[in-house]
């Protein structure tokens, strides 16, 4: 299984979560997913892309590191991201009743060994 | 921006504002420019509207030999600014668009929104058909309306 099932895998047996994904940041893309149907695996992908790069610049900007972990919450739900190495980040879409702090251990761990 | 058909302008302004593209034109599947967003020169878009229905033309006929149905875009990565060709279907027959974009928005935001615009197009299209394309010898006619009506000149 290659480091990017093994990511996927890990995050997406976290209770709560309805998929993950490993995009391409600087273009938006998809490198892979496991997603639950009705998860628009290319929109989350797009946008989440490009707020983990607005976000990384804005911290630059502020003399800041780079964010390890962001929670973008919603009324049903929430994107969670974690930015890895080679431009890689690890995506998760969770609903409301996801356990977020297991979700962000997960992620910070796997993120760290994709490539 | 500038659209020779007024249905399309809500659709592409929707798209420019969400995926920051630089350029943009619509046109159809023969080279006839719709819409168009960023180009200061008609020359410009002549040009740009020949060569893209070109690619698409030679990338569908790519295509064909290999046994695809289509290939749905064509993507130039470049340092400074990036290219997206695509076809798509409108109820006004096959169209192509092409989109210049820097490196403030990606792939993936204009590939996503240029796909919404598709959408919205499909829906925003009027219901009568269109007029028969122009004949052959009015083309030159046609075109150079068509330009004056985009530049204004």
């Amino acid at each position: 299984m290659t480091a990017t099932q093994t990511a996927l895998d890990r995050v997406t047996r976290v209770p709560g979560v309805r998929g993950a994904l490993v995009v391409a940041a600087a273009d938006g893309l998809v490198v892979a997913d496991q997603l639950m149907d009705g998860v628009d695996g290319q929109a989350a992908a797009a946008l989440a892309g490009s707020l983990v790069g607005r976000l990384a610049r804005t911290a630059e900007s502020a003399g800041l590191r780079p964010p390890a972990f962001i929670q973008l919450r919603g009324a049903s739900g929430s994107v969670l991201a974690a930015p890895g190495p080679d431009d890689l980040v690890l995506v998760a879409v969770v609903g409301p009743e996801a356990n977020l702090g297991l979700a962000r251990l997960e992620m910070i761990g796997a993120a760290g060994r994709l490539a | 921006m500038k659209a020779l058909e007024p249905w399309v302008a809500a659709p592409l302004e929707t798209f420019l504002a969400e995926s920051a593209a630089r350029l943009a034109l619509i046109m159809t599947s023969s080279g006839q420019v719709v819409a168009q967003h960023g180009f200061g020169r008609s020359l410009d878009v002549m040009t740009a509207a020949a060569l893209g229905a070109g690619i698409v033309a030679s990338t569908e006929e790519l295509a064909r030999l290999m046994g695809a149905a289509r290939f749905e875009a064509l993507v130039h990565n470049g340092q400074r600014q990036s290219c997206l060709l695509a076809g798509f279907t409108t109820p006004r027959g096959r169209w192509i668009g092409l989109v210049v974009f820097g490196p403030e928005t990606s792939v993936g935001l204009v590939r996503l929104f240029f796909d919404q615009m598709v959408g919205q197009l499909a829906v925003a299209a009027p219901r009568e058909p269109a007029t028969a394309p122009p004949l052959a010898e009015h083309f030159e006619t046609e075109l150079n309306a068509s330009l004056k009506a985009l530049f204004g000149r």
